[in-house]
C-alpha cells in the first residue's frame, strides 16, 4: 500500500532546508510508520532531488514523524532556479512511498 | 476564568483580506494579528525605502487597515502586525493617515524599530550560517540586515496603551505571545509557559494553514467550504490552555489533522525550536478534538532562551532569466526536447555565461526530476529554461532565446513567456542580543 493510505503530510522550507511531516491518520499506525518510513528510505526516495542528509525526528504524542532534508531546495526560496521555489510539492511525492502492511 | 481570543488575520503579505474582516466582525476576538513578513520581503522593502524614505512598509498595509480598522476600533480589538517591514514608522504614519480619513479618533499607534542592524554588523567578522563563508564576502552587496526581535517591544507598546502595534522583523510567534504576556501578566522567563505560547503563535502565524488551507486532497482530505476559508482563532486561558477554532459560519475546518500539519510546518528539531524568547519544545504537545472545529492543544514546554538572535541578511546575489513555451498534440514531448536543445545551443553560441541553469519539462518532470517522474506521455508539455547570470543583460537573453523558438524552433510552439529579474538572496548570521537596541515610537490621534 502507498503511504498516502496511512498518513498525511505537509512540507515547509527554511533556507535550503526542506522539512516534511508524515502524520498517521490513525495513531495506531504510528508504529508502522516509525518502522518503515526511515530517514534512509526518504533519502533514497528523493535521490537526485535532495542532495544533503535527511534527519528524522519522532513525535509519538501526535503520531507524527518529521523529516528534515538538507540541500534540498537549489539554494532556497530566495535564489533557486526551481519552478517550485519552496519545494511545497515534495510532501505529495513522498505519499507514493510503498508501505507493507505488517509490522 | 479570563480567556483571551486572538485572531490571525494573514498568513503572508499577499493573503486574502476578507477573512480578517470576518474575524473582526464575528470572531469575538480581542486581538487581530497579521503576520506578513516573509524572509525576503524585508530586503525588497528596504530597497523601496532607499528609493523613497516614506515607503518600505507592506504593500497591502493600507488596504488591510482600511478594511479592518473601522470594525476593530468600534469593538476595541487591538491590532498587532509586522507589516512595518523595513519602515515601521512610515507604516504607523500611514495608519494614522487612514484613521484620519476614516474619521477615527482616540487611537494610539506604536511603531517598533531597532531590528535593522545593518550598520551595527556590516563590518563585523561574522560567519554566514548557511554557507560558512565570512560576512565580508557579501558586505558590498548587502541590502538589509534585520534581527528577529522577541515579544518584549510589543509588550512594552501594549503596556503603554497602544491600540495598534506595527513592527519590522520580529519572530513570527512574538506577534501572538506578546498580547498573552500582556493580558495574563506572564513572566518572560517562565520557559514552559513561553514554550506553550510559542505553540500558540506557531499554530496561528500562517492563518488559513491551520483551518484547512494548504491541506485539501480530494478523497483523502476533504475540506468543506474551502473557497471561503475562515482564518483561525486561539482561545487562551491564563494557564496557557489553548483551543484552536474558527468563526462558525466560515469555510474550512479545525481538526487534529490540520493542527498537526501546522504544528510541524517549517519545524526542524521539534525539541529545540529556537526563538528570541525561548527554546520551545513541541515533543510533549498533545491534541484533542473537543468539538466541531475545536481542538485543544496542550503540552508545549521550553528551555531558557539562548540570548542569541538570528539576523536575516539580504544581498544582491545574481540575476535570473527565464523563458517558457508550450507544445501540444502528437510528438509534443519530442518537439519540446528539441526546443530545449535549440535554446541550449543558442545560449552557448551567444556566449551567455550561466552560473547555473535548468531545462525543465513542465507537466512532465519539472518538479521532482526524471527519476521520480515516471515516463507517461502527456498530451501537452511546457518547456522552461532558466539560468543564473552575473548581469541583467545576459538574463534577458535566456527568455529571448525561448521566445525566438516561435519562428525558429520546432513546429507549433505557443504561449511563449519570459522574465528576467534581479535576485536579492537571503542568508543569516547569529549575534548576541546586546547588538539590538529596540525603541517604540507612538502616534496618537
Amino acid at each position: 500500500m502507498k503511504l498516502r493510505e496511512l498518513a498525511h503530510s505537509r512540507t515547509g522550507d527554511k533556507g535550503n532546508i526542506s522539512n516534511i511531516s508524515v502524520i498517521a491518520y490513525d495513531p495506531a499506525n504510528y508504529a508502522l510508520l516509525e518502522q518503515q518510513v526511515t530517514a534512509a528510505r526518504v533519502k533514497a526516495f528523493f535521490d537526485g532531488v535532495v542532495l544533503g542528509d535527511v534527519v528524522r525526528y519522532e513525535l509519538p504524542n501526535i503520531g507524527a514523524l518529521n523529516f528534515v532534508m538538507y540541500q534540498a531546495l537549489g539554494g532556497g526560496v530566495t535564489r533557486t532556479l526551481a519552478l517550485d521555489i519552496h519545494g511545497k510539492s515534495f510532501s505529495s511525492a513522498l505519499m507514493e512511498l510503498e508501505i507493507s502492511e505488517n509490522l | 476564568m479570563k480567556k483571551i481570543r486572538l485572531g490571525s488575520g494573514a498568513g503572508y503579505s499577499g493573503d486574502r483580506i476578507e477573512p480578517a474582516v470576518e474575524l473582526a466582525e464575528k470572531g469575538d476576538i480581542q486581538y487581530l494579528c497579521f503576520e506578513c513578513l516573509a524572509e525576503r520581503t524585508i530586503a525588497i522593502a528596504q530597497q523601496a525605502k532607499m528609493k523613497d524614505p516614506a515607503q518600505g512598509y507592506d504593500a497591502l498595509l493600507a488596504a488591510r487597515m482600511e478594511a479592518v480598522l473601522p470594525i476593530c476600533h468600534k469593538k476595541g480589538i487591538k491590532i498587532i502586525t509586522n507589516m512595518g517591514a523595513a519602515n515601521p514608522q512610515a507604516g504607523a504614519a500611514k495608519i494614522k493617515q487612514i484613521a484620519e480619513k476614516l474619521n477615527i479618533k482616540g487611537l494610539k499607534i506604536a511603531a517598533v524599530s531597532g531590528d535593522d542592524v545593518l550598520a551595527a554588523i556590516r563590518d563585523q567578522e561574522l560567519t554566514i550560517e548557511e554557507t560558512g563563508a565570512k560576512l565580508s564576502t557579501i558586505k558590498d552587496k548587502l541590502v538589509s540586515a534585520n534581527a528577529y526581535l522577541g515579544a518584549a517591544p510589543i509588550i512594552e507598546a501594549l503596556q503603554a496603551g497602544a491600540d495598534i502595534v506595527i513592527t519590522g522583523r520580529v519572530a513570527d510567534p512574538a506577534l501572538f505571545i506578546a498580547p498573552l504576556v500582556y493580558e495574563f501578566g506572564w513572566s518572560l522567563d517562565d520557559w514552559n509557559l513561553m514554550g506553550q505560547a510559542t505553540v500558540i503563535g506557531h499554530l496561528l502565524e500562517c492563518a488559513g494553514q491551520v483551518t484547512g488551507g494548504y491541506f485539501s486532497d480530494p478523497g483523502f482530505k476533504d475540506v468543506p467550504g474551502v473557497g471561503h476559508l475562515g482564518f483561525p482563532i486561539a482561545e487562551v486561558g491564563a494557564d496557557g490552555s489553548l483551543v484552536i477554532t474558527k468563526v462558525e459560519s466560515a469555510g474550512g475546518m479545525v481538526t487534529l489533522a490540520t493542527c498537526k500539519e501546522q504544528l510541524l510546518y517549517e519545524i526542524h528539531n521539534p525539541k529545540t525550536y529556537f526563538t528570541p524568547d525561548v527554546v520551545a519544545d513541541f515533543t510533549g504537545v498533545k491534541m484533542e478534538q473537543i468539538g466541531k472545529d475545536q481542538v485543544r492543544v496542550s503540552g508545549g514546554t521550553g528551555a531558557a532562551k539562548t540570548g542569541l538572535l538570528k539576523v536575516s541578511l539580504g544581498y544582491v546575489d545574481s540575476y535570473i532569466g527565464e523563458g517558457q513555451i508550450s507544445y501540444a498534440g502528437p510528438g509534443a514531448v519530442n518537439r519540446g526536447r528539441l526546443a530545449l536543445d535549440i535554446v541550449k545551443e543558442r545560449l552557448e553560441f551567444m556566449g551567455v555565461k550561466l552560473q547555473e541553469s535548468r531545462y525543465d519539462f513542465m507537466g512532465v518532470d519539472s518538479l521532482h526530476g526524471e527519476k521520480l517522474s515516471a515516463g507517461h506521455d502527456p498530451y501537452e508539455v511546457r518547456v522552461r529554461v532558466t539560468g543564473r547570470t552575473e548581469t541583467m543583460a545576459e538574463a534577458v537573453r535566456i527568455g529571448n532565446e525561448v521566445e525566438t523558438l516561435y519562428t525558429n524552433g520546432p513546429a507549433g510552439g505557443g504561449g511563449a513567456w519570459k522574465s528576467a529579474r534581479e535576485v536579492v538572496a537571503m542568508v543569516s548570521v547569529i549575534v548576541p542580543d546586546s547588538v539590538v537596541n529596540y525603541s517604540v515610537q507612538y502616534e496618537v490621534i
